[in-house]
């Protein structure tokens, strides 16, 4: 017994000088938090730093964009990450959250936009939809089809009783759970502009945008819309298997599976690189990350590290970033924002 | 007499008369048995077969000969370059410029950087290196294989089918009209896969390897078993052996069983809160993920290990205190060494689980995109089940194939260990 207590006594006390030492002697890698789906851009840059220059690897943690800016806000120091991506601007809650903790100067950078595309296995006729059809097809409550400014709980069991050009089958779509950031997108985008196109739930919009915000948010819940997880690699693979189904997912993954899937056109317009880019695919959102201005000259690389991400030959109109399914801004926002990272412009206010 | 052998022949007659049925019920029981057995044994090679057949392609990789003629200007440094000079070179001109002279008919800039993608930009990396370590080499001509690009690759493992429509795969036409040239030039090989084994962590599958999560996975445990293993020890002996059974100790046993049931992200969230809030440990270090991991299989080993502190029989105890043992020589010279295989087992089970784990580790930052490889419990790193998870959810094709390849390296590393535990049972058991 005597002989057992001071080895458990050891590692304890080990544990406390360590995390002292470890607070004190700070961190040489940079630590980049947020979107899983700015994630697979950061991460190449990331990587490419680290190979090319003399500065370690920055750490790149998926966490989702809120996860992101949770740990990020938390305050200044080398325990708080320097960057946080995200898949949408910063909430004014969010920076209202840095500010308390500290964290007054944030740099934000737009580097480009993502596309949501729908599509189904190649072993079936692409479904060309419209954002109403997609409204009609995935809210919980839509417009009675008897006319009328009432809702009713969605009747729909086939995409023909949607719009009657559609084909006759089952409504089934996989797509994102609520945790993820292209589920809020794509509800913003797809829903809500589908949403938006019946004149009385749009009009809704100045008298009760919680009413309004909720009709065209809500997702069915009656097994039509099926949550298959967050990973779209599994979508893709059970697309494959049932060629009823539609899938939600971001466009790089459309981009290397073109051999299994085929995507929906949206309005008409095909999510392809281009349509994407000039904004004519309704399905886009923008991506950034956000700097905290306090770390760049505590860890070493940060600058370096700007360049590189915000450098033509990365986020330009034939950068490395654009073969990973990245869609990128026209020039003169390129040149805008590496101008604000250059100079650390923070963000004011958000408007 | 005579009554009681008409009886005997009774009972023999009904025990005859049932044999047949109490036969077929052993039968049934015993197939039930067999079936159980079968079933699992049906998934388990179902489960190996998937993984492996999706996996094996990933040990080889297709490598492309380059013969890459290292001109200065091109690389942008002087006749005599210092080290720093030679790090900043610019050897992707020179891969480029190699493939130019390959195929000097390529002249259109899309078409260009086509051909430009048929190798893996780790080539140019290597060529950094293999220049820096024998600066000599600028002005001659360098000949070496280079990983091809993961779309080449799929192709030549025919996980990209030729004959679909070009809209339809990655590489154009003439893109696979250029790899077949090298093919039918012999430039083009498969070869065995080193990058897999000695790389940390990369977006291009063909760079990508498992050794930082193998590292990271080692540091883990490492951590873990020096902290659980003498610790659980020391509860297991000090409850087995010397508590006095009151309302307490009780309270200790019930407590500890419901820990070992607790799922495992709830010890992810008290070692965000403790380590990393409290005492300010760094986060995604091993240290952390071990002190984590400590947590969740210490339950596991000091129940495991207060099992096999009770089987030992008394009459051992009772024989070392009679010649005159105290009660810790008792323990420690008679006792522990009879429970060791049940101690091990159980440690060897709690690790095995540690290993597989994922949830607790996503607090606390472990879930990350990590290239170095660790050099210690404090650097960034990621253990190997979360490899296989951020490999799963990467979009390229090649990714497909190694996230099999990782499990099987998993699969691996806990079969060694269960083979440790059991030859490690095996040379310390003794039976009474």
């Amino acid at each position: 017994m005597n002989k057992k207590a001071p080895g458990v006594l050891a590692p304890a006390l080990a544990l406390l000088i360590a995390g002292n030492a470890f607070a004190q002697s700070g961190r040489d890698y940079i630590n980049i938090v947020g979107s899983s789906t700015v994630y697979p851009f950061a991460t190449v840059v990331a990587e490419k730093f680290g190979k090319s220059t003399k500065f370690k690897t920055p750490k790149v943690e998926a966490t989702g964009s809120g996860g992101g800016f949770k740990l990020f806000c938390a305050g200044v120091g080398m325990q708080h990450p320097d960057v946080s991506n995200s898949s949408r601007r910063i909430k004014q809650s969010e920076v209202d959250q840095c500010k308390k903790n500290g964290v007054d100067e944030i740099i934000e950078v737009k580097i480009g936009y993502d596309g949501i595309a729908i599509a189904n296995s190649k072993k079936s006729k692409p479904v060309p939809l419209n954002l109403k059809d997609i409204f009609l097809a995935l809210a919980k409550e839509v417009p009675n089809p008897k006319g009328g400014e009432t809702l009713t709980e969605n009747p729909y069991k086939t995409w023909k009783d949607v719009n009657p050009k559609l084909p006759d089958q089952p409504i089934e779509v996989l797509g994102p759970p609520p945790t993820s950031g292209t589920r809020d997108a794509f509800a913003e985008l797809a829903m809500e502009g589908g949403c938006k196109t019946i004149g009385w739930i749009k009009a809704l919009k100045k008298k009760d945008k919680k009413q309004y915000k909720k009709i065209c948010h809500t997702v069915r819940e009656d097994g039509a819309y099926i949550e298959a997880g967050e990973n779209d690699n599994l979508i893709v693979q059970k697309l494959e298997a049932n060629p009823n189904a539609l899938g939600i997912f971001g466009f790089s993954f459309l981009d290397q599976n073109g051999d299994k899937v085929q995507a929906s056109p949206i309005n008409g317009v095909n999510p392809e690189f281009d349509s994407i880019a000039d904004g004519q695919y309704p399905i886009s959102r923008p991506l950034y990350f956000y700097l905290k201005k306090a770390h760049v000259k505590v860890i070493p690389g940060i600058k370096a590290f700007m360049a590189e991400f915000t450098s033509e030959k990365a986020w330009g109109d034939e950068g490395y970033l654009t073969d990973r399914g990245l869609i990128p801004m026209p020039k003169k926002e390129r040149m805008r924002f590496q101008n604000d990272v250059k100079m650390l412009k923070a963000l004011k206010d958000l408007s | 007499m005579s009554a009681g052998l008409p009886r005997k022949k009774d009972t023999i007659e009904i025990v005859r008369r049932g044999l047949k049925k109490r036969h077929a019920a052993a039968r049934r029981f015993k197939f039930t048995g067999v079936a159980a057995v079968g079933m699992s044994l049906f998934f388990l090679s179902l489960l190996f077969v998937s993984i492996f057949s999706k996996g094996y392609s990933a040990f080889r990789q297709t490598y492309v000969h380059l013969d890459v003629s290292i001109d200065p200007e091109i690389l942008g440094v002087g006749a005599h370059p210092d080290m720093n000079a030679l790090a900043n070179g610019d050897y992707g001109g020179l891969r480029k410029a190699a493939l130019r002279t390959m195929f000097p008919e390529v002249k259109k800039r899309r078409e260009k950087r086509a051909l430009y993608q048929l190798v893996s930009s780790g080539a140019d990396y290597q060529l950094r290196d293999a220049v820096m370590a024998d600066p000599a080499l600028i002005g001659t001509t360098l000949s070496l294989w280079v990983p091809a690009d993961d779309d080449v690759d799929m192709l030549i493992k025919g996980h990209i089918r030729r004959e679909l429509p070009e809209d339809d795969r990655r590489l154009k036409d003439y893109q696979i009209a250029w790899i077949d040239r090298l093919v039918a030039a012999g430039r083009i090989e498969n070869r065995f896969n080193t990058i897999l084994f000695t790389a940390g962590d990369s977006r291009d599958p063909e760079q990508a390897g498992i050794l930082g999560a193998l590292v990271g996975s080692l540091f883990t445990m490492l951590v873990t078993l020096s902290l659980s293993f003498p610790i659980g020890i020391a509860a297991a002996i000090y409850l087995e052996e010397f508590a006095p059974r009151n309302r307490w100790s009780d309270f200790i046993e019930v407590n500890i069983n419901n820990l070992a049931a607790v799922p495992s992200i709830v010890f992810g969230l008290l070692g965000l809160v403790i380590f990393l809030t409290y005492f300010d440990l760094p986060r995604s270090a091993p240290l952390v993920g071990g002190l984590v991991l400590t947590l969740m299989t210490l339950p596991t080993i000091i129940i495991a290990s207060r099992a096999a502190l009770a089987s030992v029989p008394p009459s051992i105890r009772e024989a070392a205190l009679g010649i005159g043992a105290s009660p810790m020589q008792t323990l420690l010279f008679h006792v522990l060494p009879l429970a060791l295989p049940g101690v091990l087992t159980g440690t060897i089970i709690g690790m095995a689980r540690a290993l597989g784990e994922t949830a607790p580790l996503l607090m606390i930052g472990m879930v990350a995109f990590i290239v170095d490889i660790p050099t210690g419990i404090f650097d960034p790193s990621t253990v190997l089940p979360v490899q296989i998870y951020l490999w799963a959810d990467s979009p390229e094709r090649g990714f497909v194939e190694r996230t099999s390849a990782a499990i099987m390296v998993l699969l691996i590393f806990l079969i060694v260990m269960n083979a440790l535990a059991v030859i490690l049972r095996k040379s310390f058991e003794r039976r009474w």
